[in-house]
């Protein structure tokens, strides 16, 4: 776990997040219908999903080593990341509600998209009940890191999964395409992949500084 | 092969333990029944409800609700009715995969009678408007199936978290959301009889549902049971 404390990938995250705020706002994007320049919402609204997904990789990657293990570190840096992921999640629903006012004219139009979001949400709300109901920290941790491998593919079922099942009008459901296929020309590309790896590297690092906060409470806590 | 023997006779002792008090099946029976005859009881208030249009809608759904309640019923009983001391003892002669399973294929077994039964039940009160029934009767089958796999897995997280319904209900509601989605779709189709292989990709999901679940639960279940 040394490269938590190392600084070149924050140097890099805050360069790529500065690149895309101008690259995404000022580089020339395709002119389509209905969309217009909401098109930009692309490079806010995905990596906030990439961002949550890859701190809950990170979380089931600890869980996992928790239950191998049985160091309380791990259960920590697992507890941090799904805070840290639930708060991007709830910025990608913020974000995507934000472009659903302006191109289906409702915040909240029961999309399946945005249900299952919903719906996942509350899976991972769970698991932070099913944490305040223990007060025994190994039985607490030992649970905790189960449900929470348990909740990972049902999470990944709902979000990925089920939406292209059905009639959706999110883009890549359902039978729309997604933007990648038409419309994600290169001057796009520019700015979306970066903007990717950039607020996943950004969600990383929020996890990493509430986990090393958790871990000095922990260490003040603990007798020895 | 041992893993297959332990399973088979834990599972010989679930059946003979609750063939000899029935107490689980009679009970969730019971809940059923009432259930089916409160809601008909409540619907017949509205004279000329089962003409109307939203009849085939109301039929389907209520009568998955019915069948979602009636199964956390029957299996969130299945871990908290043991005593420690018969779990300890399970423990030390097989191994936590072959409880895991015997347990989950036992509430399979058992959900299936419920909801067959329940579906007999609900036809004679309610007038039947399934287009396919022999379709219908498989997404029953599956319906039962998933949440036997789903709920198994949850109630043994939440006898080991404390043993309270509240944590139960919290657990296994956004896991099952999908999979009573799918069945209501899927039992749906075969109610208006549409062609069926336009409801394979639904049960391709379903099944796929399932194999998580097993997989995840047969894989976790040794770290739970370990106090």
């Amino acid at each position: 776990m040394k490269v938590i404390y190392q600084t070149w990938w924050k140097v890099l995250a805050v360069l790529l997040v500065l690149s895309t705020l101008t690259t995404g706002l000022l580089f020339r994007v395709p002119v389509l219908p209905i969309l217009h320049e909401t098109i930009r919402n692309l490079y806010f609204h995905v990596p906030m999903w990439i961002g949550m997904l890859s701190v809950f990789i990170i979380s089931v990657f600890y869980s996992v080593k928790y239950l191998n293990t049985g160091k309380e570190e791990y259960d920590l840096a697992a507890v941090e990341c799904v805070n840290t992921g639930l708060f991007f999640y709830s910025l990608g629903l913020i974000t995507g509600m934000l472009w659903a006012k302006f191109t289906w004219g409702e915040f909240w139009s029961g999309d399946p998209k945005q249900n299952s979001a919903a719906i996942a949400f509350l899976l991972y709300c769970a698991y932070l009940v099913l944490r305040n109901s223990i007060d025994e920290e190994q039985k607490r941790a030992k649970i905790s890191a189960i449900y929470n491998i348990f909740a990972f593919p049902i999470m990944v079922v709902l979000i990925f999964v089920l939406p292209r099942m059905t009639d959706s009008l999110h883009p890549g459901s359902g039978g729309n395409p997604a933007f990648g296929k038409y419309d994600l020309d290169n001057g796009m590309k520019i700015a979306f992949y970066p903007a990717m790896l950039g607020w996943s590297l950004m969600a990383v690092w929020i996890a990493t500084i509430r986990y090393r906060i958790r871990l000095i409470e922990y260490k003040k806590n603990s007798i020895n | 092969m041992e893993l297959l023997h332990q399973t088979w006779n834990l599972f010989k002792k679930e059946v003979l333990l609750e063939w000899r008090s029935k107490y689980a099946f009679n009970g969730v029976l019971l809940y059923v029944v009432s259930t089916v005859f409160i809601c008909y009881i409540s619907f017949s208030l509205t004279p000329g409800f089962t003409g109307s249009k939203g009849y085939p809608i109301v039929w389907n759904v209520l009568f998955w609700i019915i069948i979602l309640f009636a199964s956390v019923n029957a299996i969130a009983k299945s871990f908290m009715q043991e005593s420690k001391s018969r779990l300890l003892y399970y423990y030390s002669i097989a191994s936590p995969q072959a409880i895991i399973l015997s347990k989950t294929i036992y509430n399979i077994l058992l959900m299936s009678l419920l909801s067959i039964l329940a579906l007999l039940v609900y036809l004679l009160f309610f007038t039947n408007t399934i287009g396919d029934p022999l379709f219908y009767f498989l997404s029953v089958l599956l319906g039962s199936i998933s949440f036997s796999t789903v709920f198994t897995m949850i109630s043994a997280i939440a006898s080991k978290a404390g043993n309270n319904g509240t944590l139960m209900a919290i657990l296994s509601f956004p896991v099952i959301i999908p999979v009573i989605l799918i069945l209501i779709r899927l039992s749906k189709s075969a109610m208006d009889g549409l062609e069926r292989s336009l409801s394979y990709g639904n049960i391709g999901v379903l099944c796929l549902i399932n194999v998580i679940v097993i997989t995840t639960s047969l894989l976790l279940f040794p770290y739970l049971w370990r106090d």
